[in-house]
Formats: C-alpha cells, sequence, structure tokens
C-alpha cells in the first residue's frame, strides 16, 4: 500500500518558518511511524532531522506528534493511526523549541526536572555515637503509584495546555517525579515540607487545569496529573492554604459542605479573598453576569438533604482543617 | 416510546448558566426525551472536591446515583464536567464493592443506598446514540446552512477516555455529527479538543484567557462563525471571559458560543428568546439574523398552507 507522510520540516540555517512536506512510502503490514520515518531519511531525504535509540519504547527519545497527538514515534502503529485518523502526520513536541526537523531541544525540559529535587533529601551520615539507620522502603508500602516508570520521553509537556500559554510551569514530568519523592517514606517530614513550599509557588502544582492530557498521552501510564493532584492534596494537608489555587480548593469544599452545590456568586470572593485590586478586577465582569441574569443568589438555601452532604463530608473526609 | 432519564442539572445550569437548563428543557421534548429531576442532588465535586477528598466526591456521587436508581433511571447530565466527574465515579463504584458498602453504610442513615445498577450519559452522548441522528434531522425546520459552527468538546467529555469510553479523545466525532444532523458546517481545529482554562480561571486568570483566546483564535481562522460545547464550565471561560481573552490574543473575537441544547433548538426553529440567548455576554446576533428569518418564514408559510388547508 502506497501512503503519504506529511511531515513537518523546519532547518533554522534555512527556513524562516516550518513548512509540511509530502513523502510516498510503499508500506506493508505491522510497520510504526519510527519504521516508517527511518525508511523515508535512507530512501528518499537523508536531511530529515529525527531523534531515536532503542526502538522499543524504553529510552523515551522519539516522542513527537503523530495527528495531533503527542506519542511515541517507535510504539505507533501506521495502520492504525490510518484507520483513526484516515492521514499520518508528524511534527515535533509542540512546547518545545526546535532544533532541527522532529528533533526538539530539552534543554529546559532537564532543568525543570532538576529544579524539583529528583533524588531523596535525606542525610545518611551519622553524627558520632549514632547508629545508621538504613533506609529501607518497607514492602507493604510501596506507593509510587506509576510514577517511576516514567522514561522522560516529554510527551506530556508536549501536551499540556497549561505549558502552551506558560513557558514557566514546571510541567506535568517534573512534578510527577517531585511527587514520586514526596511519597517516598524514607524522607524526613521537613524536607518533604520544603519540598512542598517550592511547588505551591507559582509556576508549580496549581498552574495545572486538569485537563488530562497528559494523562491521555503518557506512553507509560504515569498519570502525571494524578501525581499533581497528589501533591495538592499534600501542600494542603501541610497548611500550604494561601496560594490562590488552595484558596479554591478549599473554598469549593466549604462551599459543598455548606450548601451542597457550587455558588458562582460566592465562590470568586472565597478564592479572591479581601484584596481589594483583585476585586476590583473581577467586579466588571460580575457586574456584565448581573446585568444578563448570570448570578444566583448567595442566600440560595442549602440542596434539600443537605445533612446528608454533612455527614459525608464529617465521616469520609480527611482534612480536618477544611470547612 | 420515550427515552425518560433522571436529569442531574449541575450547578452552573442551576447557576450561572440558567439558559443552558432553559434550553434542555425546550428541546428534549421534540426529541423524544422525560426527565424527571433530581432536585436534591448534590455538586459532582467537579474534580476539584475529588482532588483534596476523593472518597468524599465518590460518596456524594453515589447518593446521586442512588436516588436515581430509586427512580429506576439513568442519569443525564448536561455538562460535560458533570459527564466526567460522574461516569468516572460510577466505574470506580462499580467496580470496588468494598468501597460501595462503605458509602452505602452512611447513606443508609438518612436515604436510599447505591446498588450500582444505573448508568450516566450526556445529552450529547443520547442525542448521538440513543434518539439518532436520523429523529434529529427529522426534527430540523431551520436548517442552518450558512453556518460553520466550531465544535469545542472540552476535556471532561474525553479525557481520560478508558473512564468515557464515548468518543475517540484525538479524533472525537460526535459533535460534527450533530452539526452535520442539522444541516451546518463543522469547522476543523486543533483546539476542539483542548482546555477552555476555565478551572484556574479565578486565580490564574492570565493563563486560562490565553488558553480560551487562543482556541477561539483557531477556531475563527478556520472560518468558524459560531462554537458550540457540550459544557457550562467551558461556555463560562469562552463567553464570560471572551472580551479578556481577545485582549490574550490580541484581537476582537466577537464568536458566539453556544450551549449543544441552543443549537439543537436553534435548528428545530424554537425561538431563540426561548432558548435564553439573551443571557449571553457575547451577543448571538450574527446567528439569530440568519436562523429568525427562515423561522419566521417557515412559520407564516405553514400558517398560510394550514390556512388553505381549512
Amino acid at each position: 500500500m502506497r501512503l503519504t507522510f506529511l511531515l513537518q520540516r523546519f532547518n533554522p540555517e534555512t527556513d524562516a518558518h516550518p513548512h509540511v512536506e509530502p513523502y510516498r512510502l510503499d508500506i506493508g503490514r505491522g510497520l510504526t511511524v519510527l519504521d516508517a520515518l527511518l525508511r523515508i531519511k535512507q530512501e528518499q531525504d537523508g536531511t530529515l532531522a529525527l531523534r531515536y535509540s532503542c526502538r522499543s519504547a524504553i529510552c523515551g527519545s522519539c516522542a513527537m506528534q503523530i495527528n495531533g497527538a503527542e506519542k511515541l514515534a517507535c510504539r505507533t502503529s501506521v495502520r492504525k493511526e490510518l484507520e483513526r485518523h484516515g492521514h499520518i502526520a508528524v511534527a515535533p513536541l509542540p512546547n518545545f523549541p526546535v532544533i532541527k526537523d522532529l528533533v526538539v531541544d530539552m534543554a529546559a525540559f532537564w532543568d525543570k526536572v532538576r529544579a524539583v529535587t529528583p533524588w531523596l533529601a535525606v542525610s545518611v551520615r551519622a553524627t558520632p555515637g549514632q547508629e545508621i539507620r538504613p533506609l529501607t522502603l518497607p514492602r507493604d508500602r510501596y506507593q509510587f503509584h506509576n510514577v517511576d516508570a516514567c522514561i522522560m520521553c516529554g510527551a506530556c509537556v508536549g501536551a499540556c495546555t497549561s505549558h502552551e500559554v506558560s513557558r514557566q510551569f514546571l510541567g506535568p514530568a517534573a512534578l510527577a517525579k517531585a511527587e514520586r519523592f514526596l511519597a517516598d517514606p524514607r524522607e524526613p517530614a521537613d524536607a518533604k515540607r520544603t519540598r512542598l513550599r517550592f511547588l505551591e509557588q507559582p509556576h508549580g502544582i496549581w498552574d495545572c487545569t486538569r485537563c488530562n492530557l497528559c494523562v491521555e498521552v503518557c506512553p507509560k501510564d504515569v498519570q502525571p496529573m494524578e501525581a499533581i493532584i497528589r501533591l495538592r492534596r499534600a501542600a494542603i494537608e501541610a497548611g500550604l492554604t494561601q496560594s490562590g489555587g488552595a484558596r479554591h480548593l478549599t473554598g469549593f469544599l466549604a462551599l459543598i459542605r455548606r450548601e451542597g452545590r457550587l455558588n458562582e456568586a460566592l465562590m470568586p470572593l472565597l478564592v479572591v479573598g479581601l484584596h481589594l485590586r483583585r476585586l476590583l478586577h473581577i467586579a466588571p465582569l460580575g457586574m456584565r453576569m448581573l446585568l444578563h441574569g448570570k448570578v444566583p443568589s448567595p442566600w440560595a438555601p442549602p440542596i434539600p438533604g443537605i445533612a446528608q452532604v454533612r455527614a459525608i463530608f464529617s465521616a469520609l473526609g480527611r482534612l480536618t482543617r477544611i470547612g | 416510546m420515550p427515552l425518560t432519564y433522571a436529569l442531574y442539572p449541575g450547578c452552573a445550569a442551576k447557576g450561572a448558566t440558567p439558559e443552558l437548563y432553559q434550553s434542555t428543557m425546550a428541546i428534549i421534548g421534540r426529541l423524544g426525551i422525560t426527565v424527571r429531576e433530581l432536585t436534591a442532588s448534590s455538586c459532582c465535586g467537579a474534580g476539584v472536591v475529588g482532588e483534596a477528598e476523593p472518597d468524599v466526591a465518590l460518596a456524594l456521587n453515589a447518593r446521586t446515583f442512588a436516588q436515581a436508581e430509586q427512580l429506576g433511571l439513568d442519569v443525564m447530565t448536561i455538562c460535560g464536567t458533570c459527564q466526567g466527574v460522574m461516569g468516572a465515579a460510577n466505574k470506580r463504584l462499580k467496580a470496588d464493592r468494598g468501597l460501595l458498602e462503605r458509602i452505602n453504610r452512611l447513606l443508609e442513615r438518612d436515604g436510599p443506598v447505591y446498588r450500582g445498577t444505573i448508568q450516566v450519559k450526556h445529552l450529547l452522548w443520547i442525542v448521538v446514540r440513543e434518539v439518532g441522528l436520523h429523529r434529529l434531522g427529522q426534527e430540523v425546520r431551520v436548517p442552518l446552512n450558512d453556518l460553520r459552527i466550531a465544535p469545542f468538546y472540552g476535556c471532561y467529555i474525553l479525557r481520560p477516555s478508558w473512564d468515557l469510553g464515548f468518543d475517540d479523545p484525538e479524533n472525537p466525532t460526535s459533535l460534527e455529527k450533530v452539526i452535520r444532523a442539522v444541516k451546518g458546517e463543522p469547522v476543523a481545529y486543533a483546539g476542539r479538543t483542548k482546555c477552555c482554562g476555565f478551572p484556574i480561571i479565578l486565580e490564574q486568570e492570565a493563563m486560562a484567557v490565553a488558553m480560551a483566546g487562543n482556541n477561539m483564535q483557531d477556531a475563527k481562522d478556520r472560518g468558524a462563525d459560531c462554537m458550540v460545547t457540550p459544557c457550562p464550565l467551558c461556555h463560562m471561560s469562552l463567553d464570560i471571559y471572551q472580551d479578556r481573552a481577545g485582549q490574550a490574543v490580541n484581537t476582537q473575537l466577537n464568536l458566539p458560543i453556544l450551549h449543544l441544547p441552543q443549537l439543537l433548538g436553534l435548528a428545530m426553529g424554537i425561538p431563540a428568546k426561548d432558548l435564553g440567548v439573551s443571557r449571553h455576554l457575547v451577543p448571538l446576533d450574527a446567528i439569530t439574523r440568519v436562523t429568525e428569518p427562515l423561522r419566521l418564514h417557515r412559520q407564516t408559510s405553514q400558517g398560510a398552507a394550514t390556512h388553505e388547508s381549512h
């Protein structure tokens, strides 16, 4: 079967902008997108630049955008892509600077991974007279979820919608890595607190919109967004509740516990708080919503059966400081 | 045979997007859907409650499902976020019997318990799969021939796909099918499966409106006259914040945003005012300028035909 591959090409030495070039290739069964790219490179155009190594979804080098989704080229079947999309378009990972063609610059990615202290912050040096306690993991408390399966391919960062509008966002891969160490019982509490204090800063855990794209594209089922959510929970449990995101979460919980449903008249006030400049910033929108009948009564009664809702919070809630 | 559901309106349709509730009620009868509203249901948690208190979020949803189960009905949602959260919760509750029993011991104190027998379906899915596009097509009185309509799915109705199992998260088609059924032209653009920014709009407005702005700009660049979404939270971001989203991408967007049932209602020939369009911050004039004359023309010609037959 003869098929056209639409490849995004860019050579910074000669091109002002990236452009798409079509390549025709005869394909048989069982071909992966990486196989196809390598054949195009060998048989048709040796100038095509791409990064790859293991060809078996271990090294994480060949992450790219295939038909609009971030994937490892080596484990993406040409036939399945064709069935799903009707064509094959390949581009470099979004949200990364392009070096050439399908090769992106991972420098900022690694900087962010390094920024989250991706190691156990513990001292193993004993003071004189003190015995060194072995730092072994309790067997029954293996709780890194699947975060340590990450192969650092960058697919999640390429897919990240927050990253698309804020290059400073630490991003799903680095945050998931941070959570792996936060979850490690060998790290002492004060080190964990330092970790969380860093992560709750702007461009950290509260910049995620929970769009689930990182979870969807991860080739190793790391579920980075779920790790970010665990970090948020840990931050609140550690009493770090003053950031905008934390106020959103705690305010939301308090409203649901009190009213049973969300009230859009009260929610902004809980998130913004008594902050005059920020209140003035949202006030014009509030006025326009009011004029269009979009502001519910702030005095609306709780839902019927609110006692049951409150009982659920009391019995199953873990965060005692909320509500 | 009528399709009967327990309607879960969600907070937004009863709060900041009452036009979603109004337009839903205006169209479902025409599609052969009847509903009994779950008036004592709580918020689904919107993914926020579950962040801090996963078990509480599951229990709140089990409570809602128990209310629907008592009526012997599946749940119909009209919010993409509710669908995502409740669908995932239902799957979890059905799979983890121990958890369900623990939650039921709480619920049985003053209400029904949940036995795990119901399904949760979004209006979009019900229209595509149960009402059927053919039936929807038969209800079209004002074909939206002249409109290029950009579908905006929102995250929760697509991802994670293994919890939802309806559309392909990379290449969803249900909104496009509905747009074609009402004779409109769906606009293909990359932003249709991306994020509207709403979950962080109160605390990180600059990021959120940039997301919304990029996606709307993308749709406009591909020729969109308007946008349709099955999620009221997306609607808030795209409509209420559209001025600021436009500023983020240095343009005046003027892109009317329709709730899914409003799109269906306009095509069914229901007067725009009965679909709550006056509540939008971005006026729908560009759309109603096309649909209202067609509707009125049809009404008068139909009236004349009825008159003649007498």
